[in-house]
């Protein structure tokens, strides 16, 4: 498993400053947001590409990525590395990769430069001549065709020798959940051996930053962004916007096992569906998010309505898509409510965003990350900012404080969900691996 | 082969075809019958900068005159490409004589059996809407005011005006119109999207997810930005100022696939969309098939981070990926590369692209020569919008029964001019990409 993300890069690191409730939200550092209705976000500042990757020459390699580029190199390069595969000597034909990376932020004064110049104030329209003109001479060539959302996997595929199936989705906020049972139901069928299964994206660029801002989506607390991601709070009013990456390595277990490699959890279910309801709002039953649960439950073979033979709830941890959308939380309690019935209010169900905001394109892989230090130390993270109930939101999101389920029989099996604009949505099932 | 997988309605909208009443599968395999160009002059912008003022380009794509009257407003939050999709499935809909919720609340398959998979490209913000919005805040070097911007200036921007842009507007509006509720995916990955995207439509069939999926791809390029990173990439050819009009003289079209002396190639727009559908209740729902699904290969180049460079135009090399991902495809629909009768490449017409697919292809098939339909020459290069095209072209040609005149590739290079050819039993369809995957599917007459 390998991340970056805004509490750190560090897997062990940024998994010990969630469960303490550190946030990561603070003021837009990468460009002049001062005026924008929302002028924070969750950066991960002190990132160099350069001390992530094992020598400066790969480094150089890799120098022309994206922001998206970098951090998913980054994260593969220590995924790979914590799956002992850097000398496994593994046939490069059986790894793939499937991310679900998104658009590369844009060259944006070159950008701005290239239409503004071309614009003819008389006819209210860009002029074409003009615009190859100025585009030509202002726009780096690379720099566009690394904005391609493909172009992050093919660093990583390039990092590791990758010749497998090769793959990127670009399902909005439910990407990196996509990516991971895609990559998942790849090596089931037999078409790879290894795959490298993440996300990566940072929309923290004026563009990326107008476009959410002209939908209303995010928070507009300017006056303390530490507490402005607040999901399943009643006084919720936006997400916060993150950034970063999260890639994990999945393997055929026999395959494994063959070279003796540490396995952290097995993967067991996975579900994608949509809404197909409407573009701009989520279907009011969350009924498109039910069935994705319900489907990567069945597939896991947990029967979510009923307690399991010890006594504890079907699943131990539910990781939330809980972006703090006054729409989402109340939808998506809805959804799990009506997939785990009475067994709903049993399971802690927490929003990791609350802490590192919301990471688009990377948030699903990031948080099944969680999911997978939630079964090795027994603790689940909490929703932070969690301060006044919202009678809408009932179940139990872990407030304020992480959970320490070690003496209550730990966590064994998680579910973690990813939703995106547009209606797709998609839930993956770990569980703790046992021989 | 577990499960048999077929075609069952094709949707293609291109050059050639795919305005309100052209017919766009039929008039793109017409055209290809016919030899035709749809290359002509762009007339969208003003593209007397460019290397080449030209284009193939649809003429009166008509979305809002498909959609029932209650989502016309929502045509107005779609990009072009979304259009695109939008049309190309109902067609395939239409074609399959499949009935979704569009049409009737008696749908043919419960909607939590109907998938949906269009893969898409990067989609550039409408220039004229975001320059009139940026332009007010920004100085006469074209430089911003980000005070400006934050304090009113973007509000000149509509609030759903990111909406239309992300790639998987163009499955949710198509999940959203048909009642789609099964798997949706967005695959993403230049040309090789819609290839792949229809590949993964088999699997998800195979694996039991769905019985039918809308699965293909559709991009359009064509606006100032698209047009620049394609000419920066060093892939358009240079036609500015010579006069030519391929539409009219056909021998002088510029894009020659497979031909050392091709000087680059033309952008295109369009999409196309299939009904991938499991056999078994194809066949209990009298469905006709056109074409059946037998293989699905995909492999990664071990030099795509080179394929994110501008053309290096001495570039003679294989892509041993292309390779890879045919041998699987033929892996998966368990037969040789001597039973291939027919093949639909990229053929980009940029030398040094053509030259590494038709070393991976040579690879593959030897010295034998090869029927290979290009198709570039005819609708441009549609990027995202390939895979789907291709495919299109592959089946309906496959069910129609009539296989255009084609040259014949041996070794790498096109052997003389078109001939015709017999109806194939297998056709591949393939395509390396910017990006460095590669897909490839094998299609089955369907007797």
């Amino acid at each position: 498993m390998g991340w970056v993300t805004p509490l750190g890069r560090d897997i062990d690191g940024a998994w010990k400053r969630l469960v303490r409730g550190d946030c990561a939200i603070g003021p837009v550092r990468r460009f002049d947001a001062e005026t924008f209705a929302t002028n924070f976000a969750a950066q991960c500042d002190d990132f160099e590409l350069e001390d992530a990757l094992a020598s400066a020459d790969l480094a150089k390699r890799h120098q022309a990525a994206s922001l998206n580029g970098r951090f998913a190199l980054a994260s593969a390069s220590s995924a790979w590395r914590d799956a002992g595969l850097d000398n496994a000597g593994v046939d490069p034909r059986r790894v793939g990769v499937y991310l679900g990376a998104g658009e590369g932020p844009p060259q944006f004064a070159d950008f701005v430069r290239s239409h503004v110049l071309a614009w003819d104030e008389d006819s209210r329209s860009v002029s074409g001549e003009a615009f190859a003109r100025t585009a030509m001479e202002h726009l780096d060539a690379i720099g566009e065709l690394e904005q391609e959302p493909q172009a992050v996997v093919t660093h990583v595929a390039d990092l590791v020798g990758a010749r497998g199936p090769s793959l990127n989705c670009l399902t909005a906020c439910a990407a990196s959940t996509q990516s991971v049972g895609e990559a998942f139901e790849i090596i089931k069928r037999g078409d790879a051996e290894v795959m490298l299964a993440g996300g990566s994206h940072s929309m923290i660029h004026p563009l990326g930053m107008t476009g959410f801002i002209r939908l209303t989506a995010m928070s507009t607390r300017r006056d303390e962004p530490e507490r402005a991601s607040r999901p399943f709070d009643r006084t919720r009013d936006g997400f916060v916007m993150g950034e970063g990456a999260g890639v994990v390595i999945l393997e055929d277990l026999e395959h494994a096992l063959a070279r003796g490699a540490r396995i952290h959890a097995e993967l067991r279910g996975y579900g994608s569906t949509a809404d197909a309801y409407r573009i701009t709002d989520i279907h009011p039953e969350g009924q498109g998010a039910q069935l994705a649960m319900l489907k990567a439950l069945v597939q896991a073979g947990i029967d979510p309505k009923s307690p399991s033979e010890d006594g504890r709830p079907p699943v131990h941890y539910i990781s939330a898509h809980g972006t703090g959308t006054p729409e989402n939380d109340g939808i998506e309690t809805k959804a799990v409510k009506g997939v785990f019935g009475g067994q709903a209010s049993r399971i802690p169900f927490s929003s990791v965003k609350s802490m590192m905001g919301h990471l688009i394109q990377a948030a699903g892989t990031v948080e099944l990350i969680t999911c997978v230090k939630a079964i090795q130390t027994g603790m689940v993270p909490p929703t932070i900012n969690l301060r006044e109930p919202d009678p809408e939101c009932d179940l139990d999101y872990v407030p304020n404080e992480a959970r320490d389920l070690r003496d209550a029989g730990g966590v064994d099996v998680c579910l973690s969900n990813g939703f995106g604009f547009g209606g797709q949505n998609d839930a993956v099932c770990v569980q703790r691996y046992s021989e | 082969m577990a499960e048999g997988i077929v075609i069952t309605g094709i949707g293609a909208v291109t050059g050639l075809g795919g305005g309100a009443g052209q017919g766009g599968a039929a008039a793109l395999l017409n055209g290809l019958l016919e030899g035709r160009s749809a290359i002509r002059p762009i007339e969208s912008f003003d593209a007397g900068g460019f290397a080449s003022d030209l284009a193939s380009w649809i003429d009166g794509l008509d979305a809002k005159g498909i959609v029932p009257k209650h989502y016309r407003k929502a045509v107005k939050v779609m990009a072009r490409d979304t259009q695109i999709a939008v049309v190309a499935a109902a067609m395939a809909a239409e074609d399959a004589g499949l009935v979704t919720r569009v049409t009737s609340e008696e749908t043919t398959y419960p909607s939590e059996r109907m998938g949906c998979l269009i893969g898409a490209g990067l989609i550039a913000a409408e220039a004229t809407e975001v320059t009139s919005a940026l332009a007010p805040a920004s100085d006469e070097h074209g430089t911003m005011d980000l005070r400006a911007w934050g304090e009113g200036a973007m509000e000149k921007l509509p609030p759903l005006w990111m909406l239309k842009y992300l790639p998987n507007m163009l499955a949710c509006h198509v999940t959203i119109l048909h009642g789609c509720t099964g798997v949706s995916n967005t695959i993403t990955f230049g040309e090789a999207s819609g290839l792949l995207s229809i590949g993964e439509s088999m699997r998800v069939i195979e694996r039991g997810d769905a019985d039918a999926c809308f699965s293909g791809s559709a991009e359009s390029k064509l606006n100032v930005l698209g047009l620049t990173r394609l000419e920066q990439a060093g892939r358009i050819a240079q036609t500015r100022g010579k006069g030519l009009n391929p539409s009219e003289r056909s021998e002088e079209n510029p894009v020659r696939p497979f031909d050392p002396a091709s000087s680059g190639q033309l952008l295109g727009e369009g999409g196309g969309i299939l009904i991938v559908e499991r056999e078994q209740t194809a066949r209990e729902r009298g469905a006709k098939i056109a074409a059946r699904l037998v293989g699905f290969g995909a492999a990664h180049s071990a030099r795509g981070l080179d394929t994110l460079r501008p053309i290096d135009s001495d570039e003679n090399r294989t892509n041993q990926g292309l390779s890879d991902a045919i041998e699987r495809a033929l892996g998966d629909a368990g037969i040789g590369a001597d039973e291939i009768d027919a093949i639909v490449p990229h053929g980009a017409g940029v030398a040094a692209m053509d030259r590494a697919e038709g070393l991976a292809l040579g690879a593959v098939f030897g010295d034998r020569a090869v029927p290979t339909l290009c198709w570039t020459p005819s609708v441009g290069e549609c990027m995202a919008g390939n895979g789907g095209i291709q495919a299109a072209i592959g089946a309906i040609a496959l069910a129609d029964g009539r296989w255009p005149r084609t040259p014949r590739l041996a070794g790498g290079r096109m052997l003389g001019g078109p001939e015709p050819a017999d109806v194939p039993r297998h056709v591949l369809v393939c395509s390396a990409s910017l990006g460095g995957s590669n897909a490839a599917l094998v299609l089955r007459r369907a007797d």
